[in-house]
């Protein structure tokens, strides 16, 4: 298991960032186990004042774990956590985040039904007497949201806001609290570019303020581009603790993954000729207005567009989640609206972006999520659940999910492993098209070659893919031709030699205007 | 993998273990219990009374499991059951003068209990997945007119069976086969095929999943109104059924028949450890809360310990009881 990169590997006394103090927060030693499942293995590992430390590993290898240990989620089942070098044994987070020990989960930790205010104060309103101050704490909702770029209304109901919106208030309920250390779980696995670049420089602001901040991404770039050190696992083991400049991507792939990385995009099939699947006309008042295209028999057609573009709604409409005017055709057959089993009847299904309130059953088991999307055909009368073990046994093998035990609940597997269980249960139905939105979201390097080279695959045996992606390389190292949205309209449809991130940002910004061409 | 009692999560394991057997414990408590204080407990006619007389909230609860198992409620099943007893009198009644006293009266006033409990659950179904109704709302309101209309069909006084129709009909409740009454040999079998129903099937599969999150159910293809509906028309008919047992035992039915059923029903379900939020079902054991439930009122009345009036409290207490040990299989499983 990559010996050479472990005996490169510098433990621990790396030199920081210039002036580094003394570590705020640490773990050492640190084991932990889940049953007779051990998850980390003997871990040291700390966090100075002014620096951002990123932790990076693959999917399931035990970062959300080790942030959970230092912020007092979870205690360890061996080993020490250290606040300002003294053994502290944080009774649960609240006791953290009264230490300035705060955290934000890959998940999100967000009360649904309150609004986006209430949950950034949440157990700490501000009072005048025995009441709510609710126009103050409105009033700092909306000035901690403003230095996020964020438009979302303090009153909204979080329910109703976007997904990266919420990602944004997670955040802004991190920056009101004020806090002495960081935790950030994957913060812009759903933020696009745009919102990533205004988080990192928020990031920027707080480190130089004195803030230590640790971080998770498996978008590498990222991490290159705002870490001062960077941290390894590999299977619940200290890999190696380095500079981050002194590690290129490719070589922190390297050590994540434990072998080399080839090429990230396989080659891009030819799709045929025949037309599988044609939109015409889709509207939602207020969010989509008349969109339409085709799509072609093992081609890939790429969705890019900012957040709020509407091409998650627009996606939603066609496979019959949400009610819309206009037409679809799936071979020349015209799609009954409003049904999600008249699509998958036909062919076409979709796997969603909100894999947590959407996608998986968290307290259910790995078989009975893996197959409620295509338990007909595992329904003779009854249950074939010796055919349900089978197909978990495929898809674990085939995915590469990586589980404790088979019987664990969804809801405990690392964030990676949920998608690509997504991934696997949609691809039970056997479809001939298949929307994925946000198909690499929270996945790891080596696993998104994976991913990339299955839906290759899929265009190759003649099935189509609409790729909805936030991640430019993503969508055009992908597509054969790639949509693009601005503001509910499809903006305009490229191909060849068209299809690069300037004109995909000038077309999702709404500045190219009137080139749109359908297909 | 197989799971070695080293860690310290095994910690978990006795209390889910807990949660499975407690209700099976509990009720083997019951019968040691009984059986101690009553030489009489065991005897095949103290047996055969207990089973035979739950076997009617029996039947209902059966339903009621996949009802609370995809996140629903229903309140209305005792008036339904009252006010379907209610029709089925009446119209054999009337039908006599027609088909005279005979076995076709009884089989077409079996087939109106049917069809009425089919409706009554449609209609429940129906206002809850279509017009988006609570189904709590929706069913206190239905229990609210069943129970009315059926104080109006009797008129406010008690509607009887003809009495040679009763003579004809009242095998169905006293006799059986082999020594097994009839009754108890139904309510076995409702309860097999729905643990079947339950744990074997699409059907029990996709109520599970409307339980736990009902987006998650409709992203994955799952017609979700339609199985909401049908887990209250499954209700509706195991109303209609148990109807069918019960008439035969009183020959009448009044404003007070069936007074309280749901609520031994939803509590049998839940001793049996179903989630009351929805999500997870286990018909096995509501059968065991069913049996639960009537062995204590036995007890009571057999052991004259403890004044029969308190059946109630200590029934409330094991309820509570019951949802106290849910919790802990949830804390335990550490989300
Ligand atoms: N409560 C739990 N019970 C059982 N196993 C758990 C639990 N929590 C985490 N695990 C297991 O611990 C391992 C590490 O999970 P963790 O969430 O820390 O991974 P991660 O590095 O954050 O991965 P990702 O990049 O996918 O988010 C996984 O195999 C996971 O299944
Ligand atoms: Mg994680």
């Amino acid at each position: 298991m990559g010996d050479a990169v472990t005996a490169s590997a510098s433990l621990g006394a790396t030199p920081g960032p210039e002036g580094a103090a003394a570590p705020v927060l640490a773990i050492s030693g640190v084991s932990m186990r889940f049953g007779a499942v051990q998850v980390l293995f003997d871990i040291d590992f700390d966090l100075r004042a002014g620096e951002v430390h990123a932790l990076i590993g693959e999917n399931g290898a035990g970062k959300s774990t080790t942030m959970k240990i230092l912020a007092g989620y979870q205690p360890p089942s061996g080993g020490q956590v250290l606040l300002d070098g003294a053994p502290v044994d944080f009774a649960g987070s609240q006791q953290a985040e009264a230490a300035g020990v705060v955290m934000i989960h890959q998940e999100f930790n967000l009360a649904q039904q309150l609004t986006v205010e209430e949950n950034i104060f949440l157990g700490r309103e501000l009072r005048r007497g025995p009441f709510l101050d609710h126009r103050r704490m409105q009033a700092e909702s909306r000035a901690l949201l403003e230095r996020l770029n964020c438009a979302v209304d303090p009153r909204a109901a979080v329910s109703d806001i976007s997904v990266p919106n919420r990602q944004m208030v997670e955040i802004a309920k991190a920056l009101g609290r004020e806090a002495r250390v960081l935790i950030m779980d994957e913060p812009t696995a759903v933020l696009t570019t745009r919102e990533t670049e205004i988080l990192l420089e928020q990031i920027d602001r707080l480190r130089a303020a004195g803030t230590a901040i640790l971080y998770t991404s498996h978008k590498l770039d990222e991490v290159a581009r705002i870490a001062d050190r960077v941290t390894v696992l590999r299977d619940g083991r200290h890999v190696l603790t380095a500079p981050a400049s002194d590690l290129s991507t490719d070589r922190m792939a390297e050590v994540m993954v434990g072998r080399e990385l080839s090429d990230l995009f396989p080659p891009k099939p030819l799709p045929g000729d025949e037309t599988v699947l044609k939109v015409e006309g889709i509207t939602i008042p207020g969010l989509i207005h008349d969109a339409g295209f085709t799509l072609r028999r093992g081609e890939v057609l790429g969705f890019a567009g900012l957040v709020g573009a509407g091409r998650t709604e627009l996606m939603e409409a066609i496979v019959g989640l949400r009610h819309a005017a206009g037409r679809v055709e799936i071979k020349g057959q015209q799609l009954a609206g409003g049904s999600v089993r008249a699509a998958r009847q036909a062919g076409l299904v979709y796997l969603t972006e909100d894999r947590k309130e959407k996608g998986l059953l968290l307290g259910k088991d790995l078989t009975q999520n893996l197959t409620l999307l295509a338990l007909d055909r595992f329904t003779n009368l009854l249950i074939d659940r010796q055919a349900e073990a089978a197909a978990l046994d495929r898809a674990i093998t085939e995915f590469d999910i990586r589980a404790g035990d088979r019987g664990m609940n969804v809801g405990n597997l690392s964030g990676g492993n949920q998608q690509k269980l997504l991934l696997a249960k949609t691809m039970l139905a056997e479809p001939d098209i298949v929307i994925i939105d946000e198909p690499t979201r929270g996945i790891d390097i080596g696993t998104k070659q994976q991913i990339y080279a299955f839906i290759a695959a899929l265009a190759a045996a003649g099935k189509s893919v609409i790729v909805v992606s936030s991640e430019l390389p993503e969508v055009i190292g992908l597509s054969n031709r790639v949509a693009v949205m601005a503001e509910g309209r499809i903006a305009g449809v490229l191909e060849g030699d068209e299809i690069n991130e300037q004109t995909i940002v000038r077309l999702a910004i709404g500045m190219a205007g009137s080139e749109a061409r359908a297909s | 993998m197989t799971k070695t009692a080293t860690s310290p999560a095994t910690r978990a394991s006795p209390t889910v273990n807990l949660h499975v057997l407690g209700p099976v414990l509990a009720l083997l408590l019951l019968i040691a219990l009984g059986a101690w204080l009553n030489p009489n407990f065991l005897s095949y006619g103290n047996v055969t009374n207990v089973l035979a007389r739950s076997a009617f909230i029996g039947i209902i609860a059966v339903g009621m499991t996949f009802v609370i198992t995809a996140g629903g409620i229903d309140l209305s099943v005792g008036a339904m059951a009252a006010f379907v007893a209610g029709l089925m009198i009446l119209a054999m009644n009337s039908l006599i003068p027609i088909m005279g006293v005979g076995i076709p009266v009884i089989l077409a006033g079996m087939a109106v209990a049917m069809v009425a409990g089919f409706i009554a659950g449609w209609l429940n179904g129906f206002l809850v997945a279509k017009v988006g109704i609570e189904a709590f709302i929706v069913t206190l309101g239905s229990m609210g007119i069943y129970r009315s209309l059926v104080t109006w069909i009797a008129d406010g006084g008690t509607l009887s069976l003809n009495f040679d129709l009763r003579t004809l009909y009242r095998p169905v409740y006293y006799d059986g086969i082999l020594g097994v009454a009839w009754p108890i040999i139904v309510f076995a079998a409702v309860a097999i095929l729905g643990e079947i129903l339950m744990r074997r099937t699409a059907f029990g599969r996709h109520c599970a999943a409307i339980g736990a999150n009902e987006q998650v159910a409709r992203y994955s293809a799952v017609n979700v109104d339609r199985v909401r509906i049908a887990t209250f028309v499954l209700l509706g008919m195991l109303v209609g059924l148990a109807t069918i047992m019960y008439v035969p035992r009183l020959g009448s039915a009044s404003g007070s028949t069936g007074v309280l059923w749901e609520l031994e029903a939803i509590a049998a379900v839940i001793i049996g450890g179903t989630v009351l939020k929805g999500g997870f079902g286990r018909v096995w054991g509501t059968v065991i809360g069913v049996l639960i439930l009537s062995l204590i009122g036995n007890i009571l009345n057999l052991a004259s310990l403890v004044s029969p009036y308190l059946n109630g409290t200590i029934q409330g207490v094991i309820v509570i009881l019951a949802v106290v040990l849910q919790r802990e299989k949830k804390a335990a499983g550490a989300r």
